[in-house]
């Protein structure tokens, strides 16, 4: 059976720092020149050599994107369910030694939410959970399912990572995408920042990708937090997680996010600092490594960088979101998983994306594809 | 209304001899040829299919089409609400003159297939059914087996079939023999606008078809498009040259063009670019010995 553990315990991760920070503005340039670029290539592109290039990279990514997905961008919002959560993470408000009241929505508090979000005009939901399996685990997931699917278009899920047999119970169920995001593929620092929690077990995260493409998702969202560790590194294994699942699981679409860590209450402060202009190296890099590849950016981001980033290789985007289970219309004044940046409403948001040029799509997916 | 398989009208075999036993392809003076494209129980005038994807906003679609002259356009079944009748893009598209044609892009098995056609069918009012069935999400390269099957499946329920397909020109002949209304196979990968790298074997399916071979995916000039003309294509689908392109209104009138000449062309015959006069003919000049 075919898992990314193997590939990945070929790597190390100082001769991949050593390798990024070695290249030069040839390499660059090389890069840039290739029609199909290999991984080597995306070193040199999320490598500080690249900076002056960034215009360059820009111009590329916006046209490849523009080719492949027209002046289209998807809109999606995330639903938080539940708030539990027997991990400890450090940089997450949802973390076990977080103070906050918790809280699971029951399916009364789950329609008043998704009557919201469809009044405010979605038909694609991403379901959000902490990871508390006794309550909010498959039979919870179950029964949530069936009472969403006939409101929404698209249901993704970003929850715990589960085994393949429980993917198997709840892809059938109308589950388009599932995210997994590794947080950072460094291991000592993954254990550093998961000291307690059934998430603590590094490579079980790092082969849900696996599971997922074996039980036979239609797309898997993957990212890496950036702040944790060097970014640069980070993503590298990102991308060489996307190409070893584009190879094994063909069939399989793949998604990547950039999430920024974002203040909460009780926080930790990052490591690493992001600039603006390393995140656009970040996702014009992507682009260029894979034309294909959908590249989402949430409201994490603040609204100066979103309304001129989204068009240098962005295929989907969250507005409005609430980060706390019952945001919408239960309660929207508890506490959030963190803050988010970019406040303006999905209509203000569609607006802004309409006023540059592109169609928002919040349709895209329809239940009859599901008939299996 | 269900349409009886014998209505779904073969097209005419593309040879020389066939087609000048035709009264309706006798070319006329002005090389123009009288009559139009004939699919199922409908002529097309136009010989430009159009996809509706991409476009920045749903009125440049609208106006891109209208100076493309198509009278044929995709619809993607995933992007329209077929349960509101208010939907934006089924609105615009919703003139007596367009025939509209849902794809089954999404979907992967034949199993699916069949049941997207049958909503679509139910949904926009209409038994012609695009059949993409691609697995593969990243180049969407279409699967030759289940398109097989599903044709085979959507013709026998009276549904006026047109698979996306690789240019092979087995694959075409079988997907006739299953019922298929015509045969879309493609130029080069969808939407990479690299043109007819398919040639070859585009030319040995339409020297094969006995119904119309539209041109689909990877056109990306109207150069492109007049040279799927100019090889006997009986029509070409495109899409993202159009609706990617810095003025899609403009594009689309080079493209309705580009289709038109490369059909004049091709009706008029191709003066053949060996056929020089050669000074003297040093390998036969025995024979007149």
């Amino acid at each position: 059976m075919p898992s990314f553990r193997t590939l990945f315990d070929r790597y190390n991760w100082q001769c991949v720092y050593d390798d990024i920070y070695a290249k030069t503005e040839t390499d660059v340039a090389a890069a840039l020149q290739r029609p199909v670029r290999t991984l080597d290539d995306f070193k040199a592109l999320i490598s500080p050599a690249a900076k002056p290039f960034l215009e360059a990279m820009a111009t590329q990514a916006q046209r490849d994107t523009l080719q492949r997905f027209g002046n289209n961008i998807q809109m999606y919002a995330p639903l938080y369910l539940s708030n539990e959560c027997q991990n400890i993470c450090t940089y997450c408000g949802f973390s076990l030694d977080n103070k906050l009241r918790r809280k699971t929505l029951n399916p009364l508090e789950i329609a008043q939410e998704a009557e919201a979000l469809k009044t405010l005009g979605f038909r694609h939901v991403l379901l959000v959970t902490g990871e508390a399996n006794a309550t909010v685990g498959i039979p919870y997931f179950q029964k949530v399912l069936k009472q969403l699917r006939p409101h929404f278009d698209q249901v993704s899920m970003e929850v715990q990572p589960l085994d393949e047999e429980q993917y198997r119970q709840l892809l059938p169920l109308g589950v388009h995408a599932v995210l997994v995001y590794q947080e950072t593929y460094h291991k000592d620092t993954y254990r550093n920042h998961h000291p307690k929690g059934k998430k603590s077990n590094f490579y079980y995260r790092l082969e849900t990708p696996d599971r997922l493409g074996r039980a036979g998702v239609h797309k898997m969202g993957l990212g890496a937090l950036i702040g944790l560790e060097d970014w640069r590194v980070d993503s590298f294994f990102v991308a060489l997680h996307l190409r070893y699942l584009e190879q094994t699981y063909w069939k399989t679409q793949y998604s990547i996010s950039f999430p920024r860590l974002r203040p909460f209450s009780g926080g930790l402060t990052p490591k690493v600092e992001m600039t603006d202009r390393e995140l656009v190296q970040l996702i014009t890099a992507y682009r260029l490594f894979n034309r294909e590849v959908e590249l989402s950016l949430s409201t994490r981001e603040t609204p100066h960088f979103r309304d001129h980033a989204f068009k240098l290789g962005i295929t989907s985007m969250s507005a409005g979101s609430k980060t706390n289970p019952g945001g919408y219309a239960v309660e929207p004044q508890s506490l959030e998983q963190f803050e988010i940046s970019d406040e303006r409403t999905p209509a203000q948001v569609a607006q802004m994306i309409k006023h540059n040029g592109y169609e928002t799509v919040w349709k895209d997916w329809d239940t009859i594809l599901e008939h299996a | 209304m269900k349409l009886k398989k014998n209505s779904i009208q073969a097209h005419l075999p593309k040879g020389e001899i066939e087609r000048s036993q035709h009264p309706t392809l006798v070319a006329s003076p002005g090389g123009r040829e009288r009559g139009g494209l004939q699919i199922a129980n409908r002529t097309f005038n136009s010989r430009l299919f159009l996809g509706t994807g991409k476009f920045s906003t749903v009125s440049l679609m609208k106006d891109a089409i209208a100076a493309s002259g198509s009278e044929l356009v995709t619809v993607a079944l995933k992007r329209v609400d077929h349960q509101d009748t208010d939907d934006a893009l089924l609105s615009a598209l919703s003139q007596n003159t367009l025939q509209l044609l849902p794809n089954t892009s999404g979907v992967r098995t034949t199993r699916e297939a069949v049941f997207a056609a049958e909503l679509a069918r139910e949904a926009l009012q209409t038994h012609w059914v695009k059949l993409e069935i691609h697995p593969d999400p990243k180049y969407l390269m279409p699967d030759p087996i289940e398109t097989l099957l599903a044709t085979e499946a959507l013709a026998k329920k009276g549904f006026v079939v047109m698979p996306y397909i690789h240019a092979d020109p087995v694959l075409c002949k079988r997907l006739e023999d299953a019922g298929a209304a015509v045969v879309m196979p493609l130029g080069s990968p969808i939407g990479s606008n690299k043109g007819l790298r398919t040639y070859d074997f585009l030319q040995i399916i339409i020297e094969q078809s006995n119904i119309p071979v539209v041109v689909d995916a990877g056109i990306g000039a109207p150069s492109h498009a007049a040279q799927a003309m100019e090889l006997g294509a009986d029509a070409v689908l495109v899409n993202t040259a159009i609706a990617v392109s810095g003025n899609p209104v403009a594009m689309a009138q080079a493209f309705r063009m580009a289709v038109e000449a490369g059909h004049t062309a091709f009706e008029a015959q191709l003066a053949n670019s060996q056929s020089k006069a050669q000074p003297s003919s040093p390998l036969t000049t025995f024979l007149d010995a």
